[in-house]
């Protein structure tokens, strides 16, 4: 019980006097998953519209593989992206493994079918009535469209801030592909394990309440979305 | 405006649903086209308003001594004028013949189909797609809210408006783009009798101003006579003048 006490009041220090460890760790956290959720949106929003708006051969398997793309395990996606940016592997050459750019890429690939499968839904939930009324008014194709992606903003912004949780909070793959190399490619959750394998329990536990309250936030963005979406709705 | 239907048939899944539908639409004023449910009126209208093809026929518009008609023979419509045939620029971008015919009429669906946005922007939307914004874009809204009576709740979100202010609410996004040919598809069928009677009065004054031609539907054969100028009878897919008021 001591132990734990002792955890937490030592781990409250370290966020009050802003240890540079723990800000550099959680700088670099926001920096990875940051730029995957980017990348991951700039991919994720066009496909998930495309996948939405239009209908093709092999499109109920492309919407079912999606679907199950969102429950991929982040060790095998780890597994996949070290095997492929390993020095035998066929983007070795790149140089890539152990480095930040590695776990952006495995997390951007986590994150990738959650933005696909949610921009779909959010997309195909828009009532049909709302294309046919922006062609009576005069609309094109292309302002149809973006009229309907418009009508589906709070569920594509729900699909963007669903999959930032998911890859914040993941280890697995960042483990496997950054190797959790302390100032280059330590982030929250890999430091967590590493330091609660060791016994330290202080910035582990700091880590884990800064790493809640970004869930905790991430989440409280999420219903505001929701709750707004759901009141335009009604 | 003037509106040109030659021999107008449409089937669908194998059941016929308007038969040699001819009619010319040439006068100012409201067109009332009634029917029993699912006798094709719906169909007929959105055919008329370009959104929708017939199996065979013609929709011929007439404007300024020229013929605007989309061309069938070919996969996407096309406008033919008689003597200029190309495409007109509308705030500076190029439009494709049908689009730029299809911006002078509009049609009023009997499920509006309002943006998840306020009042003012919905009304806002179809001058934004012409590319009209600034004081001339602002004066047409607030003229087009206060016809419907809704001028106090500009800023209110259009979700939240009743089903009757939903529908006044269509009509002044439609009257905001001063078409030339107004279609209303069945606008008092799902709304109470002070809406019923407020959307009556926005058609009676709209033809009083001489603003545009109507065409609308309605199953209420009492309505049809309240409102109608010409008054025509849709049964088993023909077309029938009933009455010249």
């Amino acid at each position: 019980m001591d132990t734990i006490t002792e955890g937490f009041l030592q781990a409250f220090k370290l966020i009050l006097h802003l240890n540079p460890d723990l800000i550099g760790i959680i700088v670099l956290s926001l920096k990875v998953s940051g730029l995957a959720l980017l990348l991951a949106t700039l991919i994720g929003i066009p496909l998930g519209g495309f996948l939405g708006l239009r209908r093709f051969p092999g499109h109920g398997l492309a919407v079912s593989s999606i679907n199950t793309f969102m429950g991929l395990p982040p060790v095998v996606v780890g597994l996949f992206v070290y095997l492929l940016l390993s020095r035998r592997g066929p983007l070795g050459a790149l140089g890539l493994l152990y480095t930040p750019s590695a776990m952006i890429i495995a997390q951007t690939i986590l994150a990738l079918p959650i933005v696909i499968a949610l921009c779909r839904s959010a997309i195909v939930s828009v009532d049909p009535i709302i294309a046919q009324a922006a062609r009576t008014l005069g609309a094109t194709p292309r302002q149809v469209t973006t009229t309907i992606i418009t009508e589906a903003r709070y569920g594509i912004l729900s699909a963007v801030i669903a999959a930032f949780g998911r890859v914040m909070a993941e280890v697995g793959s960042i483990l496997i592909v950054g190797g959790n190399i302390a100032g280059y490619t330590r982030v929250m959750t890999t430091t967590i394990a590493l330091e609660t394998d060791k016994g330290n329990f202080e910035l582990a536990l700091a880590l884990g309440i800064i790493l809640l309250l970004i869930s905790f936030g991430v989440n409280a963005a999420l219903h505001l979305v929701q709750r707004k979406g759901a009141l335009h709705a009604a | 405006m003037r509106l040109t239907l030659s021999h107008i048939n449409k089937h669908y899944g194998g059941k016929e649903i308007l038969r040699d539908c001819s009619y010319a639409f040439s006068d100012a004023g409201t067109y009332v086209l009634m029917g029993g449910n699912g006798c094709g009126k719906s169909t007929l209208l959105r055919i008329m308003a370009l959104l929708e093809e017939p199996d065979s026929g013609t929709v011929a518009f007439l404007a300024g001594g020229k013929v605007l008609a989309p061309d069938p023979t070919i996969g996407e419509r096309h406008l033919h004028e008689q003597h200029d045939k190309g495409s007109s620029l509308d705030a500076g971008r190029l439009l494709t013949p049908d689009l730029a015919l299809r911006r002078r009429i509009t049609l009023v669906l009997p499920r509006i189909g309002l943006f998840s946005t306020s009042v003012w922007k919905n009304v806002a939307y179809g001058l934004s797609l012409r590319g009209q914004k600034g004081v001339a874009a602002d004066e047409k809204i607030a003229r087009a809210l206060a016809f419907v009576g809704l001028e106090k709740k500009r800023d209110q979100h259009a979700l939240t408006l009743s089903s009757g202010e939903s529908q006044r609410l269509g009509i002044a996004r439609a009257l905001a783009l001063e078409p030339e040919i107004l279609f209303l598809d069945e606008p008092t069928a799902s709304i109470d009798e002070e809406n019923t009677s407020i959307i009556e009065s926005i058609i009676k004054t709209m033809k009083q101003e001489g603003r545009s031609m109507v065409i609308m539907t309605t199953h209420d054969r009492s309505q049809a006579e309240r409102l109608a100028d010409r008054l025509l009878l849709l049964t088993q897919g023909a077309l029938q003048d009933v009455r010249q008021a």
